[in-house]
């Protein structure tokens, strides 16, 4: 036994375990009834409106019945598709440079610090300067230039995730492929880089999932747009936009559609993170 | 057991060699041959230099700024520490297996054939028969010839570790470096690693890192006492271990030190 047992000491210790255990449960429980909470209100609302319509239909013109959200959608996923084809090699490969070739030197100093700007930059900040660069200098709002301000916002995610997965690759892997006398792209790209493989993947899928609900970058950029269009030069409708338009509109319609498309963004990030977290188990149990 | 009188060819002969980690310095004027297809083995307590001076050999060290070797280390006759040498040509000539298993994330096959294509353009027969090969040569084939598909990394430790020594001897180098290949392996695996050392030294030159003293005694032709950075005795590992010229040598051997 303890030979200078204190039981007071004791007391104490488990009295302070068990408040503290007790704060993080509230807390906790804070955390998870707002979640729930907005799940349930977006589900009494969206599941109203989630008819074969929505996925048939454009969007109404004020004033006119019925309607969907068809030319939104594919607008949405045109968009998020193209920047995804951007922003995946650009991110992954600058992710390359960070931890394979630049490392400690001051440009990749410089490009981390510069990411970690952009990371956390307002959205709507992205937005307007590419409102400045693409939009106001062509003329006209355009899906390419909605693409082009989801990928601002896409690439430094992807591109951090895909270095601090690099960086979790042990240097042993690395010096064993260089022993063979492999070149460093070849040791980067067929080695390490496979060996991080689904933490990238889970990188990029978040990124996805980053991007597919932004709004502020795509109000001075794709705009909206009441007809279907899959010309990504002109102005281009998309679900996040047409959601902020119509959810504070006076139409009972407009109002309807808005929670649907609302409720079909949540599925979608929803479906995405829980496909981020299965690669990313896989990669522990590898 | 070498005879001392016979004329041996050295693969290696390095001469005065310093080695810097920033300032420390790692290797104090270290000089010694390392003999064609024998084997010579690196021993010594921790931290002594051994495996500092393995990674000179193929200049693995070049991957990490800060650190820098000078003196002479002539391979055949060139001084690799030389600029302008293709460190990448270096490494297919002086393969190295290191003391963890490293698969790469591929499978069976593609591990061997990863380091071949990157030299040779071999037709698909030609990689098979290489990849064949490789892992005869590493007494692996018989255990994975049924499933040259499966991923490097589904292997047991012992397996992988032939897995890595099939895949360094697969390009067709002349020296091999093993540091301390046994230390993650289990008493059987390290038997079997121990015979290949014996098999693949009719057609390598050898060099092993090691903290086995017994592994040293039963593989070498060659030992190298090393001590702080310091070469302190060199010469046939019969001679070391029996007749060791130095009282450093004989403690550390016979276990009052170390």
């Amino acid at each position: 036994m303890l030979t200078n047992f204190n039981q007071q000491l004791y007391n104490r210790r488990r009295r302070a375990n068990a408040q503290g255990l007790i704060l993080s449960m509230v807390a906790m429980g804070l955390g998870l009834a707002v979640l729930l909470w907005i799940l349930f209100v977006l589900l009494s609302n969206g599941l109203a409106a989630l008819d074969w319509n929505m996925f048939t239909k454009d969007t109404p013109a004020p004033g006119s019945e019925g309607g969907g959200l068809r030319n939104a959608i594919v607008g949405s996923l045109m968009m998020v598709g193209l920047s995804v084809l951007v922003s995946t090699p650009v991110g992954i490969l600058a992710g390359i440079y960070l931890t394979e070739y630049g490392d400690q030197s001051k440009t990749a100093e410089l490009t981390r610090f510069v990411t970690d700007i952009m990371l956390s930059a307002p959205s709507i900040v992205l937005g307007l300067f590419v409102y400045a660069i693409a939009v106001a200098t062509v003329g006209n709002f355009s899906g390419y230039a909605g693409s082009l301000a989801l990928s601002l916002i896409a690439i430094p995610v992807v591109m951090r995730t895909t270095e601090n997965m690099l960086r979790l690759v042990p240097s042993s892997l690395r010096e064993a492929a260089f022993a063979l006398g492999a070149p460093r792209w070849k040791v980067s790209t067929m080695v390490t880089l496979r060996a991080a493989k689904s933490g990238v993947i889970t990188g990029l899928l978040l990124a996805v999932a980053r991007i597919s609900g932004e709004t502020a970058p795509l109000l001075f950029t794709a705009l909206n747009n009441q007809f279907f269009s899959t010309d990504m030069g002109k102005p281009m409708a998309n679900l996040p936009v047409v959601i902020f338009q119509f959810a504070m509109s006076p139409y009972d319609n407009w109002i309807r559609l808005a929670w649907g498309g609302a409720l079909l963004i949540t599925m979608a990030v929803l479906v995405l993170n829980i496909l981020a977290r299965v690669f990313f188990r896989e990669k522990i149990s590898a | 057991m070498p005879e001392t009188n016979i004329e041996l060819k050295n693969a290696i002969e390095v001469r005065n060699l310093d080695f810097y980690y920033g300032k420390f310095r790692g290797l104090k004027d270290v000089s010694m041959n390392i003999a064609e297809r024998k084997v010579t083995a690196f021993i010594g307590p921790s931290g002594c230099g051994k495996s500092t001076l393995l990674r000179t050999l193929n200049r693995m060290y070049s991957l990490y700024p800060g650190q820098r070797a000078e003196g002479q280390i002539n391979f055949y006759g060139t001084n690799i520490l030389e600029k302008n040498q293709d460190l990448n040509l270096l490494r297919a000539r002086i393969g190295m297996v290191f003391q963890k298993p490293t698969p790469f994330p591929m499978t069976i096959y593609e591990n061997i054939a990863f380091g071949v294509r990157l030299y040779e353009n071999l037709s698909k027969t030609d990689m098979d028969e290489r990849v064949e090969w490789a892992l005869t040569k590493a007494a692996l084939w018989n255990e994975v010839k049924d499933k040259l598909g499966q991923n490097g990394l589904s292997l047991s430790g012992g397996q992988q570790q032939r897995l890595c020594i099939a895949r360094s001897v697969a390009v067709k180098p002349s020296v091999l470096l093993l540091d301390e290949p046994t230390s993650a392996l289990d008493p059987i695996s390290t038997g079997k690693v121990e015979e290949l050392i014996n098999e693949l030294k009719h057609d390598y030159t050898i060099a092993i890192v090691t903290h086995n003293m017994q592994q040293a005694a039963r593989c070498s032709d060659f030992t190298a006492y090393m001590y702080i950075g310091e070469l302190i005795e060199f010469g046939a590992t019969e001679q070391i271990f029996f007749k060791p010229k130095r009282t450093e040598t004989e403690d550390y051997i016979t276990g009052r030190f170390g």
